[in-house]
């Protein structure tokens, strides 16, 4: 482990390297024991079977047999894989595009733009909880505003935004953008902000018009933000989950499953299966490995090298 | 390409009004306007019309629908909610976990950072990747075997009454303090880096130890950086929904957030008592939101504007 490695720097007293130890070897137990230990563990156990009752002698080797049920039997898996598909599809072409214009053009200082910016970033503050349980009043059937506004709110012709399986994965979708839109925004402006001015004055006065400076100057000297603006956003789709839980007031509705709430049914539901539970949880890692990788690349190959 | 782009020693705060005066064609600017006025209009709905709900009595809705003119405007649901459920002591919970996981994140975080810019070492790069790519796990990956590893884990029974970490505060904070310690290495190891080598060359000449140079020297420079990230993390750990779901059982131990969905079961038959009891739970983030908004937006600068 790196921890127990030597400082390289000479002359440091021993109290120093007590102290260098003490500095680093805390929190890295702590990091690899609580969020890689169990993240590897998950892969280990995704080869076995436990319902988690009785000791680790329980624990029966299942070779890839987990993994054949989520492919073949499990009616939950494929529409998880395909809602988690939909989320990721609708982050990246909906709610990032999105929030990406709103910081164009509150950057580019119209009237207003504070009030703007304040109102579109209010729901990044609220818990996804509060989020899931404000939007119920919307969609509600008998009484909700969208009902009400399309006269759709009697008994004979309900729509049920949030129970209806063809509606409801959309319906969750809209509250999720409503927050990842001016999340973006914000990551976005401080992007924005940060790129020189003289750069799109000299671009301007070189006869590129507004359009034509944003997509041939700002947007390719930001690339590393637009990088991590994907990343969070493929991640946060991938994490999905607060939303759902609350909308579906108990047990996952059809047409709402994720691979997130899988993962955690197998651990809470009436029956506990540690080692499917796990596989579905590696499925979420080998996906999330993509993004992760992506950003570790742009962000450390520099220092690497050094 | 990123020499444009600002090192995080001068954090680009994200905040419109910065001086730039663009031209911009009258129909491109009307068009423009008209939009965001539009869009703002949209996005404030959903908050305006669940305060205007909780206002109302169950009666008056239950008759007429959530949208319909109001027959008198109470607060009846806000006292209901506060009487009728135990908030004073999910509150309790909150602040039991908020306040120390995030002492104890921005403590451990700074030290790594601090040992990892500070101290040429071997392993530099491969612990501040371990840090940073262990925030960006989704928290499902982890959470089967770490609910085992809390039901398996004793902990002194003046720490956990069931001795386990499964159902404490403790074991709620630790989740929260290593999720979290990544993006403040991460963030907290940038912000360091631009520190001038020539500070710490005089503060050895003078003999200041190791610690000192942490202590007196380090922290006291990144205090615009520790405040911005705790004004993040606060909200975060409050806001945390899914940890306390899985690892706290019990609903008298919950924290505010989570024991939301406790509420959604008790008033079942009342939504306008839950938005109210909902948005009693987001007044703490509102406080943030109206009076730390500028340090939340530039811990987020921090932690997404690194070239």
């Amino acid at each position: 482990m790196a921890v127990h490695s030597r400082p390289r720097a000479r002359g440091m007293s021993p109290r120093d390297r007590l102290i260098v130890g003490l500095m680093l070897g805390v929190p890295v137990l702590a990091d690899l024991a609580f969020i890689w230990f169990p993240a590897l563990s998950s892969v280990a156990l995704s080869f076995t079977r436990w319902n988690g009752i009785g000791g680790f002698d329980q624990i029966k080797p299942y070779g890839v047999e987990n993994y054949r049920i989520a492919a073949t039997v499990d009616p939950q898996f494929w529409p998880a894989v395909e809602h988690n598909a939909v989320w990721l599809l609708v982050f990246v072409c909906f709610a990032t595009p999105l929030g990406m214009l709103f910081a164009v053009v509150i950057d580019r200082n119209i009237q207003g733009s504070r009030i703007y910016q304040s109102v579109l970033f209010l729901p990044v503050m609220l818990s996804l909880a509060l989020i899931g349980i404000i939007w119920e009043l919307i969609y509600s059937p008998n009484y909700g505003l969208i009902n009400t506004i399309t006269g759709h709110n009697q008994d004979s012709n309900l729509v049920n935004w949030l129970g209806d399986p063809h509606l409801n994965l959309w319906a969750v979708l809209v509250e999720a953008c409503w927050r990842q839109a001016g999340y973006v925004m914000i990551l976005y402006l401080a992007g924005l902000k940060a790129v020189d001015p003289s750069l799109r004055e000299a671009a301007l006065m070189d006869g590129s018009n507004a359009w034509q400076t944003f997509f041939r100057v700002v947007f390719p000297v930001m690339k590393p933000i637009n990088i991590v603006i994907l990343v969070v956003t493929l991640i946060e789709s991938l994490r999905a989950y607060d939303l759902v839980y609350i909308n579906s007031h108990g047990p996952v509705l059809p047409g709402l499953e994720l691979l997130s709430i899988l993962v955690t049914q197998n651990i809470l539901g009436e029956q506990t299966r540690i080692g499917y539970g796990s596989s579905l949880g590696v499925v979420l890692l080998v996906i999330s490995l993509v993004p992760i990788s992506v950003f570790l690349y742009q962000t450390f190959r520099r220092e690497a090298r050094r | 390409m990123t020499a444009q782009v600002r090192s995080p020693a001068a954090p680009a705060v994200a905040l419109a009004g910065s001086g730039r005066v663009k031209k911009t064609r009258r129909p491109a600017r009307v068009a423009a306007l008209v939009f965001m006025i539009t869009m703002t209009v949209l996005w404030i709905v959903p908050i305006v019309f669940a305060l205007y709900v909780s206002l109302r009595p169950v009666e008056d809705t239950a008759k007429n629908g959530y949208f319909s003119l109001p027959h008198g405007l109470t607060l009846g649901n806000f006292t209901g909610a506060w009487v009728q459920s135990d908030m004073q002591q999910y509150f309790l919970n909150s602040v039991i976990i908020t306040v120390p996981a995030v002492i104890v994140t921005l403590f451990l975080a700074s030290c790594v950072a601090f040992v990892l810019t500070r101290v040429p070492f071997r392993f530099n790069v491969a612990l501040l990747i371990l840090f940073t790519a262990g925030n960006l796990l989704p928290q499902q990956v982890i959470i089967t075997p770490l609910y085992r590893l809390y039901l398996l884990i004793p902990v002194p029974e003046w720490v956990s009454e069931n001795g386990l970490l499964y159902n404490s505060y403790a074991g709620l904070i630790l989740i929260n303090v290593c999720f979290q310690l990544g993006f403040c290495v991460f963030v907290l190891s940038n912000y360091m880096k631009s520190i001038p080598h020539e500070i710490y060359e005089a503060a050895v000449v003078d003999g200041a130890s190791l610690w000192i140079r942490y202590r007196r020297l380090t922290l006291p420079l990144c205090r615009p950086a520790l405040a911005a990230l705790a004004t993040l993390l606060t909200t975060w750990i409050y806001n945390d929904f899914f940890w306390a779901i899985v690892l706290i059982q019990r609903g008298d131990k919950r924290p505010i957030t989570s024991a939301l969905a406790n509420l959604q079961g008790q008033f079942v038959s009342n939504q306008n008592m839950i938005a109210a009891a909902a948005l009693i739970a987001a007044i703490p983030t509102l406080i943030v939101y109206v009076a730390l908004q500028k340090q939340f937006i530039a811990g987020l600068s921090l932690g997404s504007t690194k070239g």
